[in-house]
């Protein structure tokens, strides 16, 4: 029924995309966090989500997107989301997350979008 | 000139032999008192001896004054000898008049000085008693005005309904109030035969007792015509005919009358130069147009007719231009398309719900402390859904985490056949599992036999859910309102974005309580309401 996130992480020239798989809420803490110290440690100076793969986001996930913006923010490392539904983009923009961060139009609708 | 006249009237002075006189400007007389009264001595306001007297120095010898004065020629017939005038601050405002001496000796250089003493002080006390007596006139013609006012206000609350009609599957609610100065505004429910309502709103121009009166007559002939006559239209030319040849002049009256059939809704309404009645039905607002001359004015006169339907869950609005002629402190008007917005934005809630948010708009709206400038009048009427709410799924799932994805996949289905459009179903999907989520983890502390019950109900225009777990009395936690700036900083938790989250997902959100349990209700229109095209 939920399917657990994973996150694949790719590094060239400095710039880090991370590639999340499955939802996005209380259980990716540990994924996320995994994916950021790779980023971190390949020394990224720039950090890509990409939500193309993600159905479902909740309140705890924004919480973990949070969590790693302000990480992001304190090493001076910009962030983008891509690939953000409609429904999700009105999500980061409503929670202002969208100020903080740069939001890549154009999104597909993911596959398996509905729950 | 105007004060001195009247200034002037009052002066009185009396000698020994020759006849008491009194000196009196204007063109109207004093009244003749009997000999051997004062004789009134009346001075135009152009006599040339008003200029003389205002810059004489001091007592004048009316004997020897030369001047083209008939007003000195009044005086001298009238035997006055001696005049002082009495100035004070440049203006003068009496005389003081003698004729001749008790000795019928000369006044002498000491007696002048005497009587110019005494004008001197004379002159601001009597200037004093003046400014008090125009004060007490202005009061009592304050107070007479007052009193037509609260006259006007009674005979107006005296013909508007004294109860509101009561119908089964129908709302109706009604607000009066009267601006100071009482406009000539009314409303009417007229019960007729066959399950028919007769509603009339209506505005007299003119102000105070006249408004009153015709508001009055108005409502008469048009009870007596409503009972007589069927179609709104034949009904308002009727009281046209009858009140055009009694009707004061300038004066006319705008009325909408309609005809409510209360087992179909089907309104049918005639229009003589009223506001527009407005219908708010699926979050759409549409003003009805009806053409027609207002009351009053002319004979033979032919009023349209038009008809709504108001639909279960529609809110019909009735209203005077007190209301969308309202200012607010840059003296822009509250206008028709705020009025218009209000409807839109009109819930499941009855007539009275709808006038409250109305008055409460208006109010914010009016500027700070500024008096109400005209009668407003607001009748709103709601045709009720009927049957109470149906449920549409019905479903529990266990407090386990990630069990909210469980929740929604079970009502999804509903939601889609409920004609959801797709951003809203996305919206209501987020809003579902955030109340699940708090239910199970707040509410019932993810204990795994503790369940959440989710329902889904449509009332009306809307879905409504209500997502109830097994707290105790125990408050749900009120998180502070999330700010993206303080959590990444680390000055506030990454979290509590739940209820926030849900507030801006859907149309209403309450949380209410009892000893064993908390339900949380969000309430989503299926058309109008939060827009779709704010993503």
């Amino acid at each position: 029924m939920t399917t657990a996130l994973e996150v694949k992480v790719d590094v060239s020239g400095g710039e880090a995309r991370l590639l999340l798989t499955g939802d996005v809420d209380r259980e990716a803490g540990p994924a996320l966090d995994r994916a950021y110290n790779e980023a971190a440690a390949a020394g990224a100076t720039s950090l890509t989500l990409d939500f193309a793969a993600v159905p479902y986001i909740n309140s705890t996930g924004i919480a973990l997107i949070v969590g790693l913006l302000g990480r992001a923010r304190g090493a001076d490392v910009p962030v983008t989301a891509r690939a953000l539904t409609d429904h999700y983009r009105e999500i980061f923009e409503i929670t202002r997350l969208s100020d903080f961060m740069t939001i890549e139009a154009g999104a597909p609708a993911p596959e398996g979008s509905t729950t | 000139m105007s004060s001195v006249a009247h200034s002037l009237r009052r002066i009185v002075s009396r000698g020994r032999t020759a006849p008491a006189v009194a000196a009196s400007v204007g063109e109207e007389p004093a009244p003749r008192a009997l000999a051997p009264s004062p004789v009134p001595v009346d001075i135009a306001p152009n006599d040339p001896i008003i200029p003389y007297f205002q810059s004489a120095a001091g007592a004048v010898d009316i004997e020897a004054l030369e001047l083209e004065s008939p007003a000195l020629v009044a005086m001298r017939a009238a035997g006055v000898k001696l005049v002082v005038p009495l100035v004070t601050q440049g203006e003068l405002i009496g005389l003081l008049n003698l004729g001749p001496r008790l000795s019928d000796q000369e006044y002498s250089g000491d007696d002048r000085r005497l009587l110019e003493s005494l004008a001197a002080q004379a002159a601001p006390a009597v200037r004093v008693g003046q400014l008090v007596r125009e004060q007490e006139a202005e009061v009592r013609s304050r107070e007479r005005l007052e009193q037509e006012l609260a006259v006007a206000r009674l005979i107006q609350q005296n013909f508007l309904p004294r109860s509101l009609p009561e119908a089964a599957g129908w709302s109706v609610a009604a607000d009066y109030r009267p601006a100071r100065e009482v406009g000539g505004d009314f409303y009417d429910f007229i019960d007729l035969p066959d399950g028919r309502l007769g509603i009339v709103v209506g505005d007299v121009t003119d102000k105070g007792i006249p408004a009153a009166l015709v508001m009055a007559a108005t409502r008469s002939v048009l009870r007596a015509s409503a009972q007589r006559l069927v179609e709104p239209g034949a009904v308002l030319e009727r009281v046209n005919e009858l009140l055009v040849p009694d009707i004061p002049e300038n004066m006319f009256v705008t009325c909408l009358y309609g005809v409510l059939e209360l087992d179909t809704g089907r309104l049918v309404f005639a229009n003589a130069g009223h506001n527009l009645p407005m219908v708010a039905s699926g979050g759409a607002v549409t003003e009805h147009m009806a053409r027609g001359m207002p009351l009053g004015l002319m004979p033979g006169m032919m009023y349209e007719e038009t008809e709504a339907v108001l639909e279960p869950g529609a809110h019909l609005l009735l209203y005077s231009d007190g209301v969308t002629e309202a200012h607010d402190a840059e003296r822009e008007m509250f206008g028709g398309d705020r009025l218009s917005a209000v409807m839109a934005a009109a819930g499941a809630g009855g007539g009275d719900a709808l006038l409250g948010t109305l008055i409460g708009e208006l109010a914010a709206f009016s500027a700070p402390g500024a008096e109400q400038e005209d009668d407003i009048t607001l009748v709103a009427i709601r045709r009720e859904t009927g049957a109470p709410a149906a449920v549409l799924a019905e479903l529990s799932v266990a407090s386990e985490p990630g069990n909210e994805r469980e929740a929604i996949r079970q009502l999804e289905p509903a939601l889609i056949a409920a004609g959801l459009s797709a951003a809203r179903l996305e919206r209501m999907k987020t809003a579902v599992a955030e109340a699940v989520m708090n239910a199970m983890e707040h509410g019932n502390g993810f204990r795994p036999e503790l369940p959440v019950d989710v329902r889904l109900l449509r009332d009306g225009d809307a879905l409504r859910v209500e997502v109830t777990d097994r707290g105790s009395a125990r408050p749900m936690p009120e998180a502070p309102e999330p700010d993206i700036e303080a959590k990444l900083a680390g000055e506030q938790t990454p979290r509590g974005w739940g209820l926030f989250l849900i507030r801006n997902m859907v149309d209403e959100l309450d949380v209410s309580g009892d000893d064993e349990h908390h339900t949380t209700r969000l309430v989503m229109r299926l058309e109008g309401g939060r827009d779709d095209d704010r993503a």
